[in-house]
């Protein structure tokens, strides 16, 4: 056991780790921050994703002994400071960017990402940012109109519901 | 004007709240006070005998509570099977055991064989690894065709043979079906796979068991579509639990696509270890686990053939498939490559003679049963497939050959036993050509050889039967359940309203959905109504969400609750305003009299209901709260048109989706925004199939596909935006809402789109022998299928 202290979703927190304990089982079992999801065990779903110093990563893929002084950013910590939807959430919910929503944290935090580093991606660097985040509900279609859309780009042209 | 309220409004889902705010309730965000874990031991082997499981140093390992073997559950009940197929000599199916844990044999990798109890997960698995196993490896049944040979390796040696039945459908049209083979002008003929595939809901199954021993009840939280169907099932075949005892819970469900209908032996287990070991047991499945846990879906291998006379007119259609059981009868298992297919190979054609043979076979690969269209998607692929080939070999127009044979007159009793009640083949067939741009496509086509590349038009039909289902006729089909749906309409008293129903939400938005109808029949905003599903504590006996059932099937139990409902609180208004009930007027939440301008407000009614103090009580009980269980009197039949173009990479035979249209006929819409998205997700999974997803075992039944490295998921990159269109709606004739459901249509229609259109681009650049290719469609076939 080794002791760990980070900043998550801008609170000071710390905790008793194993060596081999992954930064997604301390934020879910020991912080009970459960928004971030596990979808696989090969590092290739997204359903982890979140923020370590301002860049993306899939939490299942890190030890939490390695984020130790790291700032992280989960989903439970992506809304407006008074609580309401942040412009890329309410993107996904106002084009109906989720289903059954276990893909979702990951994608708005891979959304966040991408949209920092490219303001207005096109159609085709969305889907290629999108490349580690797999999503079995929506066939993508709502989640790039979304991510366009946070983006401030028009997308009414684009297909009809 | 788009409305903003009630049915045909396209309402913002109210639960992608808390699922973008990471504050869902997944079944593996629960953590019980006391849980301990279970890790299962699974057979890296498809097929050996057990010769020994020694558990003693294992036990003895820090942390471990209890390890379980097969000898824990004998005496105790195995997995049910929910379906029983007759085979065409009036035989009922094989029908062998399934244990909750592996005895006396191992039957496929992953065959659960110990299941190790313990504080942590970490402990529950170094322990699993210190189990010893000692197991005869046995030649593994795995290729359907030789598993049914006679001296093949037996999966069950009980039960004698791999067979599990031969079926025939419909057994008295064989012999004409045959004869208008003899006479046909034109037989086109054409072997093919439905490959295997994995469901892969992003959320990974889970159990956690729970037992209090102050009242005796046990509770389970699982990953499940269907809470009061796993309570049957556990309760009173396995484990001996009466219902009342028993509660399950389906909590937030990251998607199902049908896998998660299945009662699963995990379920069982920790249900079951709970009350042996008085504390919660948990169960998380990995990803990897799911691969060989998980029932498959799919894995057909069928000949087809079409018969024409001079004409082009389908005279008859004729099949032989064999499909995939895997080792053990997943609950469902049965029906979906016999009622669930051969009632649908009519398709949207008026072929007079049809005739259907299954051979269901037992074999060293995890349980098949369905996922997302369940015998549906196979029917539509091989009707789909051999038209196109059929129109190839004649040297017509796809679409024209279609039109000319298709059904136009309903209602339509098909030679396969059922009766489509309404559709309009031609209205989306033309919106198709519309939406898609048919009449562009030439240039399209100029334009992309221009780069060296082949494109290719693939257009195909579908209608699937959904709603399932009425009771009485699943019953004489084989069915061990009813088909109903349930819902409890609870008013109170401030008029605000709680639905609890027996559907059950993955994704599909019945939190929003549900409330858009009360809101349309009562006229009171859809905030005023609330949804509850998923737990069999708080909602009336129902049977849970696959088959698109739940808008045509739940929806109507709701309409008809709400029903009474309005009707006794017309009662109530009457008495309150003293006039004739008969004279009573619901509208925009306000009763009024007809014909004056006497009125009552809905939350005035209401609260009368709860404080009767000016009420009929010699007339009327007190309170709002009605319950209506819906069995249909038909299954609903969506059907539609579904175009798919691609571009093929001569040098490499990459094939590339440029675009993608569905127009749909789902009967009446209530949320549009929602419909679309169910198609969106559905081509996803149909392109997948088509070009990317396989589960693939070799010749020893060793799973080569068992995670994201090897099985290939779509991605954002692999699909386009699509152009769905649901504006010809047929309204179904026999719900109350005219609705069809929406679920699976998008994973029926597409895969059949997208291979014809791989074929059109290849025979356009000169490969005039290739009239088929197998799915997934991946470079290295299509490449090879350029070669000959
Ligand atoms: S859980 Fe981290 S990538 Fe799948
Ligand atoms: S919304 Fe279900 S996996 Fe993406």
């Amino acid at each position: 056991m080794s002791k760990v202290s980070m900043t998550v979703n801008g609170k000071a927190v710390s905790g008793d780790v194993k060596g081999n304990t992954l930064l997604v089982e301390f934020l879910r079992e020991d912080l009970r921050l459960t928004g971030t999801h596990v979808g696989c065990d090969t590092s290739q779903c997204g359903a982890c994703t979140i923020h370590v110093n301002g860049k993306s990563a899939k939490a299942c893929t890190m030890f939490a002994a390695e984020a130790d002084g790291a700032d992280i950013t989960t989903v439970e910590g992506m809304a407006n400071a008074d609580g309401s939807l942040s412009v890329i959430q309410q993107a996904f919910q106002d084009h109906h960017g989720l289903q059954c929503g276990f893909c979702t944290p990951g994608m708005v935090m891979t959304a966040a990402a991408l949209l920092k580093e490219n303001p207005k991606p096109t159609e085709a660097e969305v889907r290629h940012y999108l490349e580690g985040n797999i999503c079995r509900c929506t066939g993508y279609h709502n989640i790039v109109k979304a991510i366009m859309a946070a983006s401030g780009q028009d997308v009414s042209a684009i297909a009809a519901e | 004007m788009p409305k903003d309220q009630g049915i045909g409004a396209s309402t913002k889902r109210r639960e992608d709240v808390r699922f973008l705010t990471g504050t869902g309730n997944y079944t593996d965000d629960i953590n019980l006070h006391g849980q301990l874990y279970v890790h299962f031991l699974r057979s890296d082997v498809a097929h050996g005998k057990i010769n020994s499981v020694d558990t003693s140093a294992a036990s003895a390992m820090d942390g471990v509570v209890r390890i379980f073997t097969g000898a824990d559950f004998e005496g105790i009940g195995g997995l049910p099977c929910g379906w029983q197929v007759t085979d065409r000599h009036g035989e009922p199916m094989k029908e062998p055991a399934h244990p909750v844990l592996a005895q006396g044999k191992v039957r496929h990798v992953g065959d659960p064989i110990a299941a190790v109890v313990a504080e942590s997960v970490q402990a529950a698995r170094d322990a699993a690894e210190a189990i010893e196993v000692d197991i005869e490896e046995l030649p593994a049944a795995v290729d359907m065709k030789e598993a049914v040979k006679d001296g093949a390796p037996l999966v069950h040696d009980d039960i004698g043979t791999n067979l599990c039945y031969d079926w025939g459908f419909v057994e008295e049209n064989k012999a004409a079906t045959d004869e208008a083979f003899a006479n046909a002008a034109h037989v086109t003929t054409l072997e093919l796979k439905n490959n295997r595939l994995v469901a892969n809901p992003m959320e990974p199954r889970v159990a956690v068991g729970d037992y209090n021993r102050a009242n005796d009840e046990s509770t389970l939280y699982t990953t499940s579509q269907n809470p009061h169907v796993i309570r049957l099932l556990m309760g009173a075949f396995v484990l001996g639990i009466p219902e009342h005892k028993l509660r399950v819970v389906a909590p937030d469900v990251g998607g199902g696509f049908g896998t998660k209908i299945f009662h699963y032996a995990e379920e069982a287990f920790c249900t079951f270890a709970a009350r042996q070991l008085a504390r919660p047991v948990k169960w998380t499945s990995t990803r990897s686990e799911a691969f060989m846990s998980d029932a498959h879906g799919r894995d057909h291998v069928t000949k087809i053939e079409l018969a024409l006379d001079a004409d082009n007119n389908f005279t008859a259609l004729r099949t032989e498939t064999y499909a995939n059981m895997g080792a053990y009868l997943s609950t469902f298992a049965p029906s979906v490559p016999t009622w669930l297919h051969g009632t649908l190979m009519a398709g949207n054609y008026k072929t007079p003679l049809i005739y259907v043979n299954v051979k269901a076979v037992f074999t060293n690969t995890v349980p098949v049963d369905a996922y997302r269209g369940a015998g549906r998607p196979e029917a539509t692929f091989q009707i789909e497939r051999v038209i196109d080939k059929a129109a190839r070999e004649l040297n017509v127009d796809p679409i024209a050959l279609r039109r000319q044979n298709f059904i136009t007159e309903f209602p339509y009793a098909t030679p396969v036993a059922v009766e489509y009640d309404t559709g309009d083949y031609n209205a989306t067939m033309n919106t198709l050509e519309e939406i898609a741009d048919l009449s562009g496509f030439a240039a399209r086509r100029a334009e992309s050889e221009k780069r060296g590349m082949l494109r290719g038009l693939g257009v195909n039909c579908y209608i699937e039967a959904c709603g399932i289902a009425p009771s009485n006729l699943v019953g004489q089909l084989g069915a061990r359940a009813g088909l109903y749906e349930s819902a409890t309409v609870r008013v109170n008293a401030t008029g605000g309203i709680t639905v609890m129903t027996g559907s059950h939400s993955h994704g599909q938005g019945h939190e929003t959905a549900f409330p858009q109808v009360i809101s349309e029949m009562i006229g009171i905003p859809e905030e005023m109504v609330e949804i509850k599903h998923g737990d069999t504590a708080n909602t009336p006996m129902g049977m849970g969400t696959y088959g698109s059932r739940s808008l045509a099937v739940g929806g109507s139990a709701m309409v008809r609750a709400a029903e009474k409902v309005i009707n006794k609180a017309k009662k109530i208004a009457a008495h309150l305003l003293e006039a004739a009930e008969a004279d009573i007027e619901l509208k925009d939440g306000t009763f009024s009299v007809a014909g004056t301008d006497k009125s009552v407000a809905w939350g005035d009614v209401t609260l009368a209901a709860y404080v009767p103090h000016n009420y009929p009580l010699e007339d009327i009980e007190p309170g709002l709260e009605e319950t209506a269980f819906y069995d249909p009197s038909n299954f609903t039949y969506p059907s539609g048109a579904y175009c798919c173009e691609v571009e093929v990479d001569p040098d490499t035979g990459k094939v590339t989706i440029e675009s993608f249209a569905a127009a749909d006929d789902f009967g009446n819409i209530v949320n549009p925004m929602i419909v679309s998205g169910q198609v969106h997700g559905g081509i996803a999974q149909g392109i997948g199939q088509a070009l990317l997803e396989n589960c693939a075992y070799d010749e020893n039944g060793q799973l080569l596909s068992a995670s994201y490295m090897d099985y290939a998921m779509p991605r954002a990159s692999d699909v386009p935006f699509y152009q769905v269109d649901h504006s010809n709606g047929t309204p179904c004739t026999h719900n109350p809402l005219g609705v069809k459901g929406c679920g699976e249509a998008g994973a029926i229609g597409t895969p059949p789109a997208v291979i014809n259109a791989i074929v059109d681009a290849l025979r356009s650049g000169g490969h005039d022998h290739v009239y088929h290719i197998d799915m997934p469609a991946s470079p290295s076939r299509v490449w090879a299928a350029m070669q000959k």
